[in-house]
């Protein structure tokens, strides 16, 4: 699939952000008010807002994005929309509070991190429920986006106790989901036989392509990313989304590194990590489509 | 609305004849022509680039080649036209995100109404048959509308009340009919020629049939020619010949 700056960028931003605004929410941590609970507040409104706002960048028409909110009986990527919406409404109290002081109940933004939660598995489910993508249409899916969340939500509210487990688990994780990847494709058992039909008669393969230039569904569908290229990128986002993150927490938990600073590098390093990890998840996802194309 | 209609009193589609195609494009082009008056359904099929370097249009129907090896005899050439099956659990429609895309409980046929649809693309993701094509200038998703603009429309003599690719295949190898019928042409073809699901696995329920290649005859067991490499020379020619092969 083509690997739409936007899309990296929102799903990244965004999953991030809803993971810290979960444990805010939580009060977990109760950021002090004033300044250090606008700054905690703030970035995880930043990253969670900032994301919505970029993924309405690859619409055709996103001043009718508000239409996206109508079909959440049977759209994941609606029922996104309505989440995130609902999400940072609710949030929004507890946020208040915090940042003035104002001592209101956190019920509110309890409730508000389960509906952060959900954005994020509603996200994850919008590529879980294509089976025009075998790669993504797996169950770890879902846990390699909420795993982000996590990990990303706890470095950034400071959770190091959290975060430790959480990263090498997603570590672990990614290391397995980029293995069983590879194979994904063939598991799922389609061929230009089967796309065709013609397989019943004997070896399919393409004899002549049906239009001379590449078309929409060639430029959206079908990205081809060399096998040495993958590994390198693959190895770069499990170090820096996962590892390097972690080895940074464990030596802030030793005390040998300062919190505050360890954990803003830890963060930023994740970050880049997950834009990596992310990039491949397009960019390695083949669409049955490219059968008919002969190419995946 | 995006949810499915539970059942559709009609099933219209198309039934694809592999063996009579001859891979022509004419169904690609009177689709496009059809389809890109600013007057019908679709509204336009728009193109970039159209007269430049690199053109690229969105269109309806598409005609790949293949070459099929089988097991014995020689390769053969089949050429299949790709366009929207009209699927009964189509995945298109339920991934839309605005209602856009929807399947219509009296007939099944799958469109997408335009001044509801963000362009956000993943309904042409959920497709597994590239049947959808977002519209590089309207930025909205086209797709096959079963020429629903023709097929109802009284306007037009009796005769042209077909999709438009149907109409004008010069070979017959496209066919429309209602496939909840069982006494329908295209049902009695399809149940007649084997008529198969593309990448039925996928749950899709495709309405559209595809009509297999038939088998090709066997080449002859001996060539027409053959006994002329038999012929043995007689009389003074026969003589000459014995006498020079023994030298
Ligand atoms: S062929 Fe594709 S676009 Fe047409 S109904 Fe089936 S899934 Fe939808
Ligand atoms: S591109 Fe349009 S029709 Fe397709 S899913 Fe998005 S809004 Fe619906
Ligand atoms: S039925 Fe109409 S819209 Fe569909 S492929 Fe044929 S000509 Fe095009």
């Amino acid at each position: 699939m083509h690997p739409a700056p936007s899309v990296i960028v929102f799903t990244v931003a965004s999953g991030l952000g809803f993971g810290l605004l979960a444990f805010l929410g939580l009060g977990w941590p109760v950021p002090a008010p004033g300044l250090p609970a606008f700054l905690h507040w703030g970035l995880g409104y930043l990253l969670a807002a900032g994301g919505l706002v970029a993924s309405t960048f690859h619409l055709g028409h996103p001043e009718r994005a508000w239409r996206a909110f109508s079909q959440w009986r049977s759209s994941w990527l609606s029922r996104e929309g309505v989440a995130a919406v609902a999400a940072l409404v609710l949030l929004a109290p507890t946020a208040l509070s915090d940042w003035l002081d104002l001592g209101l109940t956190r019920l509110p933004g309890q409730a508000g991190a389960v509906l952060a939660a959900l954005t994020v598995l509603a996200t994850s489910m919008i590529y879980t429920q294509l089976s025009s993508v075998p790669r993504w249409h797996h169950w770890s899916t879902p846990p390699v986006f909420l795993g982000f969340a996590l990990a990303g939500g706890a470095l950034l509210a400071g959770r190091t106790w959290v975060a430790l487990p959480a990263l090498v688990g997603l570590g672990l994780l990614l290391a397995w989901v980029f293995a069983d990847g590879e194979t994904r494709f063939a598991r799922a058992g389609q061929t230009t036989g089967t796309a065709t039909g013609l397989g019943r008669i004997g070896r399919t393969r393409v004899l002549e392509q049906p239009h001379s230039g590449p078309n929409y569904l060639m430029r959206e569908m079908i990205h081809i990313v060399g096998r040495r290229h993958a590994r390198k990128l693959q190895a770069l986002s499990l170090v820096l989304a996962a590892a390097l993150p972690a080895a940074i927490v464990a030596l802030v938990l030793a005390g040998v590194l300062p919190a505050l600073a360890g954990l803003a590098l830890a963060g930023v390093l994740h970050m880049a990590g997950a834009l990596a990890q992310r990039w491949l998840f397009f960019a390695q996802a083949e669409h049955v489509v490219g059968l008919y194309y002969g190419k995946r | 609305m995006t949810s499915l209609p539970a059942a559709t009193s009609r099933r219209l589609g198309l039934a694809i004849d592999l063996d009579t195609c001859v891979g022509c494009q004419a169904c690609v082009t009177a689709c496009k022509g059809w389809n890109d008056r600013a007057e019908g359904h679709v509204g336009g099929l728009g193109d970039a680039d159209p007269y430049g370097a690199e053109p690229s249009g969105a269109f309806l129907n598409r005609v790949h080649a293949y070459q099929v090896e089988p097991e014995a005899g020689p390769p053969q050439t089949v050429t299949f036209p790709r366009s929207c099956l009209h699927c009964e659990n189509a995945p298109c429609v339920t991934v839309c995100p605005t209602g856009a895309s929807y399947k219509r409980a009296e007939d099944g046929i799958v469109l997408v109404n335009e001044a509801a649809c963000i362009g956000c693309g993943l309904c042409a993701w959920a497709c597994p048959y590239g049947a959808r094509e977002m519209d590089p200038t309207a930025r909205v998703m086209r797709k096959c509308t079963l020429c629903i603009d023709r097929i109802y429309n009284e306007t037009l003599p009796e005769e042209d009340r077909i999709p438009a690719c149907v109409r004008t295949c010069p070979t017959g190898a496209r066919h429309f009919g209602d496939f909840a019928d069982p006494d329908s042409a295209v049902s009695r073809l399809a149940a007649e020629r084997g008529g198969y699901d593309l990448m039925p696995d996928l749950g899709t329920r495709p309405t559209n049939k595809y009509l297999p290649p038939r088998p090709k005859d066997r080449p002859a067991e001996v060539a027409p020619l053959a006994p002329l490499l038999d012929i043995r020379a007689e009389g003074i020619a026969g003589w000459l010949d014995r006498i020079l092969s023994r030298l």
